[in-house]
């Protein structure tokens, strides 16, 4: 897959619109099922084209993801970090794993880094959030396969009309 | 190629992360939260860099507002006219309150005289709305469409009609951030109405609930008492509505008593809010309720649609900054 033809534009479109859903408001009920959706696109690029992004491009995105959301700068570019870190150590075993299993170990990135935001709150002195603060990594688990098909087939389509 | 079949071959090593790599970024991230949180340092570079978000702010925002016009569009004349009438008659009651409370702000005028003058504050408000985005829902964080030109600044309080909101955290040229008294690490200065006790009421991390802790059992409050803010510590005006007791218990060490209450203001997606600031009545025969807008030319740092409402409600407690 990473043999496919760059996709710059995608790329870009893909981290910009993960970035207006997490802005996008949401009814009252769902707010906190919000899924981290900056992760999950970043997740889809570091396993399928680790040549475009890296540990320097989850760091600068999280830069970005710090200003528009009003965090800490540097709490998300942390924590993008350090699941780029995590995928591209366990690349080669995750590009392999049918879509259901690479969806749990997309589960087990979400929660580590609801861990690590935890952390960092309760450094910065905010409280321990409620309990449905850990829905989210359930909802962006659910979400992976769609996603991750959904990204697949936009660069396979995009490279077939190039052809 | 052939298959070198242990982790440091080149199938690995194809973009793989070193650590040292990661504690370098890792470092960097650190410091720059630290310098964040601590100095302020980066305030500038935040206000540059959020030109850059209002494209997308206003993005996601967009269904948000072409929901509420279709809404507005799709609403019958029937609708407008019932909601016009329900308006006209709250106008007509507000009306009636505020020529009571008039006579009542004269009143207290005249009683600070006599006590030897003590002058109350002027409170100063200015209307915002907030913009239809999400930043984070265990935050309690909203954004604001007013931002440094509109006058606004770090500490205004925001009330919406019916009471306090939460303050402003952080300015940029278009926008203000503000922390919701919801938030699990706000506190507010609360004096209950009713008997003037003076204590601190906590965010929970809930919309609807706010922690009173270290309540002694001799103090006089009771399920239902109105907080009001008390103006200790200078952050808020004072006499703003807070929230009202639902819940009264012992803590665990049975010495103190533990309170909830529910912010009397509508915390989750109140569409419009107004900022306030209060500031030292410069003149006592200028002070009075909102009937007319004033000239902003008395006040020369402030906003041209900013219109005083209120001077009287702060007692001498309320610190004058």
């Amino acid at each position: 897959m990473s043999r496919l033809r760059p996709t710059p534009g995608l790329f870009a479109v893909s981290v910009v619109a993960s970035l207006l859903l997490g802005l996008m408001p949401l009814p009252a009920a769902l707010l906190a099922a919000k899924p981290y959706w900056i992760a999950l696109v970043l997740i889809y690029w570091l396993l399928e084209a680790p040549d475009r992004a890296g540990l320097g491009t989850a760091f600068l995105i999280g830069l970005a993801a710090d200003v528009v959301f009003g965090t800490l700068i540097g709490e998300q570019a942390l924590r993008l970090t350090i699941i780029a870190f995590l995928v591209l150590r366990f690349r080669a075993r995750l590009r392999f794993f049918p879509l259901s299993q690479q969806a749990v170990a997309v589960f087990a990135l979400l929660l580590n880094d609801r861990v690590v935001t935890l952390g960092i709150r309760a450094f910065s002195g905010e409280g321990l959030p409620p309990l449905t603060f850990w829905l989210a990594p359930v909802v962006g688990t659910l979400l992976w396969p769609w996603l991750f098909l959904l990204l697949d087939g936009l660069r396979l389509r995009l490279r077939v009309r190039d052809l | 190629m052939t298959y070198s079949g242990n982790s440091s071959g080149p199938l690995f090593a194809e973009g793989g992360a070193g650590a040292l790599r990661l504690l370098a970024y890792l470092m960097v991230a650190v410091i720059l939260m630290v310098a964040d949180f601590r100095g302020g340092y980066l305030q500038q570079l935040r206000g540059w860099l959020s030109l850059l978000n209002e494209p997308l702010y206003r993005i996601a925002s967009s269904p948000a507002v072409a929901a509420s016009a279709l809404r507005d569009a799709m609403v019958g004349r029937q609708n407008l006219a019932a909601d016009r009438d329900a308006l006209r008659s709250e106008l007509l009651v507000a009306q009636a309150q505020l020529g009571r409370l008039d006579a009542v702000q004269r009143e207290n005028e005249r009683l600070r005289q006599l006590m030897g003058g003590t002058r109350g504050l002027r409170l100063q408000v200015q209307l915002a709305s907030l913009a239809d985005i999400d930043l984070d829902p265990f935050r309690h964080r909203i954004v604001l469409d007013r931002g440094g030109r509109a006058g606004v600044r770090t500490g205004l309080a925001i009330i919406d009609g019916s009471g306090l909101v939460g303050q402003v955290t952080q300015v940029t040229p278009m926008r203000a951030n503000a922390i919701l008294i919801s938030d699990p690490s706000h506190a507010v200065p609360v004096q209950v109405q009713r008997s003037g006790l003076r204590t601190i009421a906590f965010g929970t991390g809930e919309l609807n609930r706010l922690v009173i802790p270290n309540i002694p059992q001799s103090a006089d409050i009771r399920v239902g008492d109105l907080l009001i803010t008390s103006g200790m510590g200078g952050g808020f005006p004072a006499g703003l509505l807070v929230a009202h007791i639902t819940r009264l218990q012992p803590d665990e060490t049975r010495l103190f008593g533990l309170a909830e209450a529910r912010p009397v203001a509508a915390l989750d997606r109140s569409g419009e809010v107004l900022l306030v600031w209060d500031q030292p009545a410069d003149a006592l025969d200028e002070m009075g309720p909102p009937a007319l807008p004033e000239p902003p030319t008395e006040s020369p740092k402030l906003p041209a649609d900013a219109t005083p409402i209120d001077e009287a409600a702060v007692d001498d407690r309320g610190p004058s900054q």
